[in-house]
């Protein structure tokens, strides 16, 4: 037998082992950093106060806390915001990809509109003027500017999607006799399915993020529902850092969840 | 040749952008008449086929196909298609169907055959292809000689009244080419009107009625292959002859 070949320096910190090692001792030194940190500015942790804002046993049996009940708004309201988002995407690609000049010029205006305006000016338009002009409520205000801004970015995905799909198999369609509808529906939007499915989880992942800035008109989410914690007891380094790894297990779950679902589509090509 | 007149091209022209693609292009094709184009690269052989079922529109002069005129925007364009066949030279199967549904999906979506009805005719042409076995394959899983026959099927599926071929073998490799010309020569054979763009002169003198040759956007010659095949009338045709017979 061989002797073992000696280990180069970086097969060495690959090995999974010391790998391990090291990711646990950076994670210990930042989080050891930040609590000497307070520690020095003399900050009292009350992290034992934090679970009973998550989840509670009484003797009516387990209930959610606050934040849980936060969580649940920030998802209704992504989701609600993501579905109506797609629907606007895709209308303003299908546009857009129409071949009608008014189609593409009324397509191309609503895009630099929205890309051109921060997210949270467009949040105030649709409150604060819109809001009154057609009754829009905060919540519907919330939904409609997460939905327009991100139906702005899907429908730049819906695009690069819908062109990546080769023109031969335009042509193919129209050879049997479809019109363009049927051809989308049929042959176009199918095949560009797997190449959209990947951006458009990372949007879902951006929109969920981007949900947090309705706190600002009071729609009782994750972050609002931090806020008033925060407010009431002044645990604002617990809340936060709680606040912060709820969102991140949320869009984490999500990331891996679709990784899946596209490695079976892979497999189904 | 006493058949009824299917494609009438009378000095079409046709540019893409500045350049001059067609050329005062005139071609009749009657019922049941095969005939072969062939010509050098960029002689404007595709774009002349591709006329043929408004995949281009020609800019100048009248085309006249199953007896209706086309012209861009021609509402009748999408009738006219389910007559005329189209094979092309990268197959364009739909990846994401089988290949039952490959043959399927015109006549369901467009003729709005049931699905039995559909089925029923799938199988038929894919038994004259000779690939009855490969029906719930993917087109990624079929050699190109296979691949190439299913796109025939799906053509015919759609029961088209003439059949137009864009270098149909171009893309295969050589051993594939002979299983695709064979199932080209019984359709031939069946009494198909065909327009096939190829090099393949073995197979053109074996069916064509009329041979085309095309340079420069223009066609130089049209004569039946006894003529074309042993005394061409244009210098350029026999020069492109003995280029392409030393192989
Ligand atoms: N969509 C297009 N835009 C611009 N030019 C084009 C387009 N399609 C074809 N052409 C040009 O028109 C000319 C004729 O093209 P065509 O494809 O009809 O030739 P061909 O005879 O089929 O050649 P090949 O044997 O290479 O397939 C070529 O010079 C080509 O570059
Ligand atoms: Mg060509």
């Amino acid at each position: 037998m061989a002797p073992p070949r000696p280990m180069s320096f970086a097969r060495l910190m690959n090995t999974r082992p010391v790998a391990v090692a090291l990711y646990l001792a950076i994670m210990g030194v930042i989080v050891w950093g930040s609590y000497v940190g307070a520690q020095n500015m003399g900050y009292n942790w009350q992290w034992y106060q934090v679970p009973k804002y998550l989840f509670t046993f009484t003797e009516d049996g387990f209930q959610f806390g606050e934040i849980m009940v936060g969580l649940k708004t920030s998802v209704v309201l992504s989701v609600s915001a993501f579905v109506l988002a797609v629907v606007i995407g895709l209308v303003v690609a299908l546009l857009r990809l129409s071949g009608l000049v008014v189609g593409s010029a009324v397509a191309v205006g609503f895009l630099e509109l929205i890309r051109n305006i921060p997210l949270l000016v467009l949040l105030y338009l649709f409150y604060y003027v819109l809001g009154p002009i057609f009754g829009l409520d905060r919540w519907a205000a919330s939904i409609l500017t997460l939905a327009v801004f991100h139906g702005a970015l899907v429908s730049e995905i819906f695009r690069a999607a819908i062109n990546a799909v080769p023109q031969g198999q335009w042509e193919a369609a129209a050879s049997i006799g479809m019109s363009r509808a049927q051809a989308y529906r049929w042959i176009i939007l199918p095949q560009s399915v797997r190449f959209m499915l990947p951006p458009l989880t990372g949007e879902m992942v951006h929109l969920i993020k981007s949900s947090a800035i309705v706190s600002v008109i009071a729609v009782a989410e994750l972050t609002t529902v931090g806020r008033n914690i925060i407010s009431e007891t002044f645990m604002s380094f617990e809340i936060w850092f709680t606040v912060a790894a709820v969102y991140l297990v949320v869009t984490l779950i999500l990331s891996i969840g679709v990784s899946r679902l596209e490695k079976r589509f892979a497999t189904n090509q | 040749m006493p058949g009824e007149i299917i494609i009438q091209a009378d000095h079409i022209d046709k540019f893409f952008g500045t350049f001059k693609a067609l050329d005062d292009v005139s071609l009749t094709v009657r019922q049941g008449e095969r005939v072969v184009v062939c010509g050098p690269s960029g002689s404007g052989k595709s774009t002349l086929i591709r006329c043929f079922n408004g995949l281009e529109n020609h800019d100048a002069g009248r085309l006249t196909v199953e007896g209706v005129e086309l012209h861009e925007g021609s509402p009748k364009i999408r009738e006219l298609r389910q007559n005329v066949g189209m094979v092309f030279q990268q197959f364009n199967l739909f990846p994401h169907l089988t290949v039952l549904e490959n043959l399927t999906i015109g006549p369901m979506k467009v003729r709005k055959l049931s699905r039995r009805a559909a089925e029923e005719t799938a199988r038929k042409y894919l038994d004259r292809v000779h690939i009855p076995e490969q029906a719930d394959k993917k087109p990624g899983q079929l050699s190109g000689g296979q691949q190439q026959r299913v796109a025939i099927a799906r053509s015919l599926c759609m029961e088209p009244r003439v059949m137009l071929f864009d270098e149909p073998t171009s893309a295969l490799d050589p051993e594939m080419i002979g299983e695709v010309l064979d199932v080209m020569v019984e359709l031939a054979q069946s009494g198909m009107t065909m327009v096939v763009v190829t090099h393949e002169m073995g197979f053109a003198r074996k069916v064509a009625d009329t041979m085309v040759f095309m340079e420069q956007g223009r066609i130089v010659e049209t004569s039946p292959p006894e003529t074309f095949f042993t005394n061409p009338e244009s210098a350029r045709a026999r020069l492109f002859l003995d280029q392409i017979l030393e192989h």
